[in-house]
């Protein structure tokens, strides 16, 4: 059966000052599936996409999403950076935040309304940061910040949500709220790509995983691929132990 | 009031509301030290200008500095990106090279014209109404002020338009690039409009006070908001008090207006850092004083609530157990009885119903850290109030 591709990567290397941290990837991401990239610190699990997302040049390689240039597409994709990639002291309140998703695709110049306004309470209301709407976003628990992230993700509206370490620094609560949604983005059909750290989570959340050492080393359904030679092969480390008792 | 004064107060509050706009942004980009390289760093671009218009108010010159700015951005950048030294060194090895640069050009060519380095670092705005700008031979007001109004009426304009664009890309870099809002377009756009304004901005107050105007305002606004729309309107209004404020503080003291400027800008920022409502000094010490002793009112709650024997609540008993000295056990056991917490008989301390719920929902607050429940104490207790 072939599904239809949400994303394509092909041949895809990126370097930072000649070294290369991603080599020679390809990866592809059938619609509708919740995918997990693992992999040791530095194997580029970020890397990889921000330059699916343009954020970062790459030296080779092409990236297609729905089969066109990302730059085509952007407004089927949402986002969601590290929590720490931000100064959380800006000035400036959670819904406040979660309307900046509202503007990719307001375009340049337009400001965000009263339509792009009630996106984004509902967006809040549906995880469940209603309540904190006009609080200064440094005035929110790590939780709560990846809650608004999250938020403002969902206002995009998108078909593909990338999402970069969504658990980090999250309590077991919001990790359930968060994965909850997750998952209810792909019953709705959305696909998403999450970075993911947790490796005893990755059969319960996911049904797709890419393992990623700077070089791509398996992509597959979770059933199939999550074994301890792929794990020993990313790690470097023999993971019986670890996932098996 | 003569005419003269009303004119060195309007272009030093125009200079003012130019500097604070763009400040702002620098200030949360963490780049306000970019600001100070830049206004040194123009100097050689204002000379060049100077020698090619022979007037420092013209628009060709301020385009040519500020060209400098911008090339000083890119030099510092460059140098960063070789990864053997870090921002603030490559700051510090470029500016003094572009400005040692300047020097040499005034002293070797410019020894006999209206361009000295008293000037450039602290700039002339008490002779700034000599120079008139003539249309057609009428007299339209002083060059410097048509001068900085026209920046800032290009400021304002951006602003505007690109209010949006500035906010997200200053917030999230990432997000920014990836819905297609250039972070690198934002970035040398915020950079070019900084550079005309600090050249704009420097024949009036100088090449150090003007990082000054720049910094301090939007310094300043941070410590009393948390909406950047109110930040800006606070940076402007505190640049454009100590415009003001600065050129009467001269005026009695008989000394330079930029100085003058400058210090009251200091003195703002200092009472602002004293006496804000919540990220001020006295407001934190306050906050903190709170906090402790609404600790010790749940640990003493607690205690309560955990011993039912009477040996354990006598009033006595107390302050031994948990080791506080007489004055705190009193703050706290007045501040119980006062919110109807606890009731003392014969010396025995018990909790009251209220006392009971308060402690349950305390605890549950701290172990769950769910905030729902007791919204409506916030404002009785800063505990809650994160």
């Amino acid at each position: 059966m072939e599904r239809k591709l949400a994303v394509q990567v092909d041949d895809l290397t990126v370097a930072y000052n000649y070294k290369p941290v991603l080599w020679d990837i390809d990866l592809a991401v059938p619609e509708g599936v919740l995918m997990a990239i693992v992999g040791p610190n530095g194997a580029g699990k970020s890397t990889l996409i921000k330059a699916i997302l343009g954020i970062i040049k790459p030296i080779a390689g092409s990236i297609s999403i729905y089969g066109k240039p990302y730059d085509k597409q952007r407004k089927l994709v949402a986002y969601v950076p590290q929590k720490g990639s931000v100064d959380w002291d800006f000035p400036t309140t959670a819904v406040d935040v979660v309307m900046m998703g509202t503007y990719g695709s307001l375009g340049w110049i337009k400001r965000p309304g009263q339509k792009e306004k009630k996106a984004a309470l509902e967006a809040l209301e549906k995880v469940g940061m209603l309540s904190f709407k006009n609080r200064q976003i440094s005035q929110l628990s790590g939780g709560q910040q990846q809650r608004v992230f999250l938020a403002r993700a969902l206002v995009q509206n998108a078909s593909i949500y990338f999402m970069d370490e969504p658990f980090q620094g999250v309590d077991a609560t919001t990790e359930i709220a968060i994965i909850n949604i997750l998952k209810e983005l792909r019953k709705a059909g959305k696909t998403l790509v999450v970075v993911h750290h947790d490796l005893q989570t990755v059969p319960e959340y996911f049904d797709w995983v890419t393992f990623l050492n700077v070089k791509k080393i398996a992509t597959g359904p979770v059933k199939e691929i999550f074994n301890d030679d792929n794990l020993t092969k990313t790690y470097g480390i023999n993971y019986k132990v670890a996932i098996n008792k | 009031m003569t005419s003269p004064q009303i004119e060195i107060q309007l272009i030093a509050a125009v200079v003012a509301v130019a500097c604070a706009i763009p400040g702002v942004f620098l200030v949360l980009r963490k780049m306000a030290l970019i600001s100070d390289a830049i206004s040194h760093s123009i100097l050689p671009g204002i000379v060049a200008g100077f020698f090619i218009t022979q007037d420092l108010n013209s628009p060709l010159l301020i385009l040519l500095a500020a060209l400098t700015g911008v090339i000083t951005v890119v030099l510092v950048e460059a140098i960063q990106k070789t990864g053997l030294v870090k921002e603030d060194t490559a700051i510090g090895l470029v500016f003094p090279a572009l400005f040692s640069i300047g020097v040499i050009l005034i002293a070797k060519n410019a020894n006999d014209i209206h361009l000295d380095i008293d000037a450039v670092l602290l700039g002339e705005l008490a002779f700034a109404p000599f120079d008139r700008l003539l249309i057609s031979g009428m007299d339209v007001g002083p060059k410097s002020l048509w001068l900085m109004g026209g920046v800032l009426i290009i400021t304002v304009v951006l602003l505007l338009l690109f209010f949006k664009e500035l906010k997200i890309s200053t917030f999230d870099v990432g997000l920014s690039s990836a819905m297609g809002i250039s972070p690198v377009v934002m970035h040398y756009g915020l950079m070019s409009v900084s550079s005309i304004t600090v050249v704009g901005a420097f024949d009036a107050v100088g090449a150090i006070l003007v990082v000054a105007l720049i910094i301090a305002p939007s310094a300043t606004a941070y410590l009393l908001t948390s909406d950047l729309r109110r930040m800006l309107w606070l940076s402007i209004g505190f640049g454009v008090f100590s415009a003001i404020g600065g050129y009467w503080l001269a005026h009695i003291l008989d000394a330079s207006i930029s100085g003058s400027m400058t210090t009251v800008l200091g003195i703002v920022f200092l009472l602002v850092y004293l006496f804000a409502p919540k990220k001020g000094l006295l407001s934190v010490l306050y906050r903190q004083k709170q906090q402790r002793t609404e600790v010790s009112l749940i640990t003493f709650l607690l205690h309560l609530n955990n011993h039912s024997e009477e040996t354990e609540r006598h009033i006595n008993h107390l302050t031994e157990h948990i080791n506080w000295q007489t004055v705190r056990a009193k703050t706290v056991l007045e501040l119980a009885l006062k919110n109807n917490m606890i009731t003392i008989a014969n010396d025995i301390v018990s909790l009251t119903e209220k006392g009971t719920d308060f402690t349950n929902r305390a605890l549950e607050y701290i172990i769950t850290n769910k905030d729902d429940r007791i919204e409506h104490m916030k404002d009785d207790f800063f505990l809650f109030r994160g």
